[in-house]
């Protein structure tokens, strides 16, 4: 895209693409990625857009990527809570993009929580 | 924080918790002064004098949670490191501006990185709130921009939500495309 106008194009794929979607939407998995000073600082940039890319490319309509502000372990960060309809809420700490795609192929489509990245208090 | 589009997300997001409906990032690049600048201007809530005096101090902040605050505070540092200066100045119910000065050719000043990875988080993030972003380069051949409007993508985009990850991704290389054709060859 090199200007405003060729955004008609992407719209007009898009309408078609978000009325299929609208049908097969159940409930949501949330990835909520902490985006304060703290996170900004470890690098939870790069962990954000690698958790949309990853589920954008594996066509994971139903996965919201999400941001927070500090989530008070600032020294864990980038950290990033993983809500799935159902089950307990799974907290990752250290990321860096990499760790983010394993999460979202291991654990949100294949269920496996990935335990090498969760958080563990002494 | 290792680039200055970093900074930019941070100071921002303050403009977000303000409950700013327009925030606007201006980037002046200055080559024949040496002179980088980045402004945030927002139509938040605002500060008070009391809070606006010690708001670069770290041990200062808006939440609840924990009481320190290092986002301007490092901003203000960057800044200041590479020999260039910071400002801030806000008035109850009309908004808050944030100015922060840089050496370009300073050893000590981070680069600009990458706005677009910036931008996109911003959109996702506050998809109703509108950005504009201003980007000039100025040189001893001239001036050249860079105008970024959410407002003007909304209008083209009718009933689609600019949070939908295809136009994220479109507005994302819409930027960096523009931003590298600005810039010219000149790194920041």
């Amino acid at each position: 895209m090199k200007s405003i106008a060729d955004i008609n194009a992407i719209r007009e794929k898009m309408q078609k693409v978000l009325g299929t979607r609208d049908a097969q939407d159940d409930a949501d998995t949330r990835i909520v990625i902490g985006m304060a000073t703290c996170g900004i600082a470890a690098g939870a940039r790069p962990v954000f857009t690698a958790f949309l890319e990853e589920a954008a490319k594996r066509n994971l309509g139903n996965v919201k990527v999400t941001q927070s502000g500090c989530l008070g372990m600032c020294k864990f960060e980038p950290m990033a809570q993983v809500y799935i309809p159902g089950k307990e809420v799974v907290t990752y700490v250290k990321l860096d993009a990499e760790a983010a795609k394993r999460i979202v192929s291991e654990h949100i489509v294949n269920g496996n929580v990935v335990a090498e990245y969760t958080l563990d208090i002494e | 924080m290792r680039e200055l589009s970093l900074h930019i997300l941070d100071i921002v997001q303050n403009s977000i918790k303000a409950e700013a409906d327009l925030i606007i990032i201006d980037i002046e690049a200055d080559f024949t002064a040496d002179r980088l600048s980045v402004t945030v201007t927002d139509d938040g809530m605002g500060m008070s004098k009391e809070l606006l005096e010690k708001v670069t101090d770290p041990f200062t902040t808006t939440r609840k949670t924990r009481n320190v605050g290092m986002g301007l505070p490092l901003f203000k540092m960057a800044a200041e490191a590479s020999g260039g200066e910071f400002d801030i100045s806000s008035k109850e119910g009309m908004g808050t501006v944030v100015k922060a000065s840089f050496g370009i050719s300073s050893i000590d000043r981070v680069p600009l990185g990458e706005l677009e990875e910036t931008m996109g988080i911003l959109l996702m993030g506050s998809p109703d709130r509108d950005f504009i972003m201003n980007y000039q380069i100025r040189t001893q051949s001239g001036l050249k921009e860079f105008n970024f409007d959410t407002r003007e993508i909304k209008e083209e985009l009718d009933d689609i939500p600019i949070d939908e990850y295809e136009i994220i991704s479109s507005i994302k290389t819409y930027i960096k495309e523009n931003i590298k054709e600005t810039n010219g060859g000149l790194v920041l």
